[in-house]
C-alpha cells in the first residue's frame, strides 16, 4: 500500500485527485469573481433604485434587485470580496495565534503547555458561535471586528496540531543533533522543526477559510455580522428570508455562492491532506 | 473506572473556573464595563436603575473583587435580571432550554439512524456509485449553510406547497387540540427544524463512519476471520461493524457544541422560542445578564456531553479506562 515518495509526487497526487482539482477551480474561480468581476459586471452594487424594488431576474438585473432595488448581482460580486477577505484574514489571524501556541506548547511541554493546553479546553467547550455573538454584542461589528473575532475563536485546531507535530519531532535525532552544536531553542523551533510539521497547517487553513465564510455570512445573515450597505452573502439572505413569500431569487443566489465557496475550500482542504499523506494515498487515486 | 471518572470530574473544575474568567473577561471589553455599556444602550435607564446596576456589578470596586462577587452570585445559579423585561435571567433559561434540547436530541436521533447505515454501506461498497454519490453528498453537505437550508425548506413546503408551517412550535389554536392533534401539531412544527439540524451532523457522522470502517477492514483479524471461512457478512456486521462504531461515540461530545451552537441560528430562522434564539435576542439587545447567564451553562452542557462521551468510551474499550490508570 504503501508508495515511496518521489519528488513532485505530492502535485502529482493532488492532480490526479479529480474532486481536488474541481475544488482548486472553484476556489480560484471565485477570487477572480471577486477581483475581476466589478469590472466585467459595472453596475454599482449599493445604487438604491426605488422604482425597481424586488424585481425577479431580467436582462437589465440577471439574478433581480433587492427590496431597495440595488442589483443582487453586482452586490453578490461585492459579497465575494468581502467573504475572500474576511475567510483570508480571519484565518491568517487564527494560523498565526496556532502557529506560536503550537509550537510553544509542544516544545517546550510540561507547565506551559498544561496552560496552553486548558485554554484550548476551554475555548473548544464554549460553542463558537455564542462565543462570537457575546464578543459581536459588546464590540459593535465592523468588518475588521468580525475578522478578529473569527481568528481569535478558531486559534484551537492549528495550535492542537502543531503541538502533535512538535511532539513527534522534537525527539527526532536532526533535532536532538542541532541541539547538541549549541543551537537556541528559538532556531530549533523555527529553522528546524516548524519546517518539518508545517504541513497540516496548509490543510487546516483551506478548510479554515471554508468554515470561517459560513461563520461571517451566518452572523451577516443574523445581522450582527457585515453592516448594511457593505454587500454580504449574508445580508442578503436575511433580506430573502424577509421577503421569501415575493422574492425567491434573494433566497437562491446568494445561498448558491456561500456553498459553491465553502465546497471548493473544502475539496481543496482534502484534496492536499490526500496528496500529503502518503497512507492514504491510492485510496483516493 | 470510578477512577477514571473521578479523574474526568475533576478536569471538568478548572475548565469552569477558566469559563467563568473568560465570560467576565468578554464582559469587561465593554469600554467602562457592563453597566456603562448598558446605559448607551438603554436611554430610558432611570439614575436609580443605573445605580442599581453599579451595585449588581460592583463598578466602582476592582477588577478581581468584581469577579469574585460576580462568581459568587454565578455559583448560586443567581445570573441577575434580564435588562429587557426585568425577569430573572434563571427563569428565561429554564423555560427555553428544554426546546432545545429536544430538538437537539431529535436531531441527534435522527443522525445516528441515517449516517451509521450510510457510512457502512459505503465503505463496504467503495468506489461504488452508492460510495461515490455518498461522498458528493458529505461535501455538500459539509458546504450547506444551515440558514440557507432552512430558507430553501421553509419556501418549498411552507410557502409552495403549504405543507408544513413554518415558523414557531405550536399552532395558535392549540388549546383546542385533542393530545393526539397536539401531538401531531407539534411534530409537524418540529420537522423542519429537526431535519435542518441533523443536515450537518449527517455529512460528518457518515464521512467518519465510512473512514472507521474502511480503517477497521484493513486490521488483521478481519484477514483473520476471512481466512478462517466466515462469509463476509459476519464479517462485516459482527466483527467490522462493532469496531468501527466504537469510536462514533465520541464524536457525540463533539457534535454537541456544533449543535447548540447551531440553535442560535436554526431557531431565529424559524422562531422558536429556544435558548439558542433567547441568547440570539440578547445579543442584539445587549443585554449582558442573560448573554452572560447563557454562556456559562452551555459550557457545561457541552463538557457533561464529552464527559460522557468518554465515559462511553471507556466502557466499550478497555484501553482507554486502563490506560488512564
Amino acid at each position: 500500500m504503501k508508495k515511496i515518495s518521489v519528488p513532485g509526487s505530492t502535485v502529482q497526487q493532488f492532480l490526479k485527485n479529480r474532486l481536488a482539482v474541481a475544488g482548486g477551480v472553484l476556489v480560484v474561480g471565485m477570487l477572480v469573481v471577486a477581483v475581476l468581476g466589478p469590472l466585467v459586471y459595472p453596475p454599482d452594487p449599493t445604487a438604491i433604485d426605488v422604482k425597481n424594488i424586488l424585481n425577479g431576474p431580467s436582462l437589465s438585473h440577471p439574478l433581480g434587485t433587492d427590496e431597495l432595488g440595488r442589483d443582487v448581482l453586482a452586490r453578490m460580486i461585492g459579497g465575494a470580496w468581502i467573504s475572500l477577505l474576511v475567510g483570508f484574514v480571519a484565518v491568517g489571524i487564527a494560523t498565526v495565534i496556532g502557529v506560536v501556541m503550537g509550537s510553544i506548547a509542544g516544545y517546550f511541554g510540561r507547565i506551559v503547555d498544561t496552560v496552553i493546553m486548558r485554554a484550548v479546553d476551554i475555548m473548544l467547550a464554549v460553542p463558537t458561535i455564542f462565543l462570537i455573538l457575546a464578543i459581536v454584542t459588546i464590540l459593535k461589528p465592523s468588518i475588521w471586528i468580525i475578522m478578529a473575532v473569527i481568528g481569535f475563536t478558531t486559534w484551537m485546531e492549528p495550535t492542537r496540531l502543531v503541538r502533535a507535530e512538535f511532539m513527534a519531532l522534537k525527539e527526532r535525532e536532526f533535532v536532538v543533533a542541532e541541539r547538541a552544536l549549541g543551537a537556541s531553542d528559538m532556531r530549533i523551533i523555527f529553522r528546524h522543526i516548524l519546517p518539518n510539521g508545517i504541513s497540516p497547517i496548509y490543510v487546516s487553513a483551506t478548510l479554515g477559510i471554508g468554515a470561517a465564510i459560513l461563520v461571517e455570512s451566518g452572523l451577516s445573515f443574523l445581522g450582527l455580522g457585515i453592516q448594511p450597505p457593505t454587500p454580504s452573502w449574508g445580508s442578503l439572505l436575511a433580506s430573502g428570508r424577509e421577503n421569501i413569500e415575493i422574492a425567491w431569487w434573494l433566497s437562491v443566489f446568494p445561498g448558491l455562492a456561500i456553498l459553491v465557496t465553502v465546497l471548493g475550500y473544502n475539496l481543496l482542504g482534502e484534496g492536499i491532506r490526500d496528496a500529503l499523506d502518503p497512507r492514504i494515498r491510492g485510496m483516493n487515486g | 473506572m470510578a477512577r477514571y471518572i473521578t479523574k474526568r470530574l475533576l478536569l471538568i473544575i478548572p475548565i469552569l473556573f477558566g469559563i467563568t474568567l473568560l465570560n467576565f473577561g468578554i464582559m469587561h471589553l465593554a469600554p467602562g464595563g457592563p453597566a456603562e455599556a448598558q446605559m448607551d444602550f438603554s436611554a430610558k435607564a432611570s439614575a436609580e436603575a443605573r445605580q442599581r446596576l453599579r451595585k449588581l456589578y460592583g463598578a466602582d470596586q476592582p477588577f478581581h473583587k468584581q469577579y469574585i462577587t460576580w462568581l459568587k452570585k454565578f455559583l448560586t445559579l443567581d445570573f441577575g435580571e434580564a435588562f429587557a423585561d426585568g425577569r430573572k435571567v434563571k427563569d428565561k433559561i429554564l423555560e427555553s432550554l428544554p426546546i432545545t434540547l429536544k430538538i437537539n436530541i431529535l436531531a441527534l436521533t435522527l443522525i445516528f439512524l441515517i449516517a451509521i447505515p450510510i457510512g457502512v454501506l459505503s465503505a463496504t461498497h467503495q468506489y461504488s456509485l452508492i460510495d461515490r454519490f455518498v461522498t458528493v453528498f458529505v461535501f455538500v453537505g459539509f458546504a450547506t449553510p444551515s440558514f440557507w437550508l432552512a430558507l430553501l425548506l421553509i419556501y418549498v413546503f411552507g410557502v409552495q406547497l403549504g405543507m408544513l408551517p413554518i415558523s414557531g412550535i405550536q399552532s395558535l389554536d392549540v388549546s383546542a387540540f385533542t393530545p393526539w392533534q397536539r401531538f401531531m401539531d407539534q411534530a409537524e412544527h418540529f420537522i423542519l427544524p429537526v431535519f435542518v439540524s441533523a443536515f450537518g451532523g449527517l455529512a460528518g457522522i457518515s464521512r467518519y463512519m465510512r473512514n472507521n470502517m474502511l480503517e477497521v477492514l484493513r486490521q488483521d483479524y478481519i484477514r483473520t476471520a476471512r481466512a478462517k471461512g466466515l462469509p463476509e457478512v459476519m464479517v462485516f456486521y459482527k466483527h467490522a461493524l462493532r469496531n468501527a462504531l466504537m469510536p462514533v461515540i465520541t464524536i457525540i461530545g463533539f457534535a454537541i457544541p456544533g449543535l447548540i451552537g447551531g440553535s442560535v441560528i436554526l431557531e431565529t430562522v424559524f422562531g422558536i422560542p429556544g435558548m439558542g434564539r433567547l441568547f440570539f435576542e440578547a445579543a442584539l439587545q445587549r443585554d449582558y445578564n442573560v448573554v452572560m447567564g447563557i454562556l456559562a451553562p452551555g459550557a457545561v452542557l457541552t463538557m457533561l456531553g464529552n464527559l460522557l462521551a468518554d465515559i462511553g468510551y471507556a466502557f466499550a474499550d478497555p484501553r482507554v479506562r486502563l490506560g488512564q490508570e
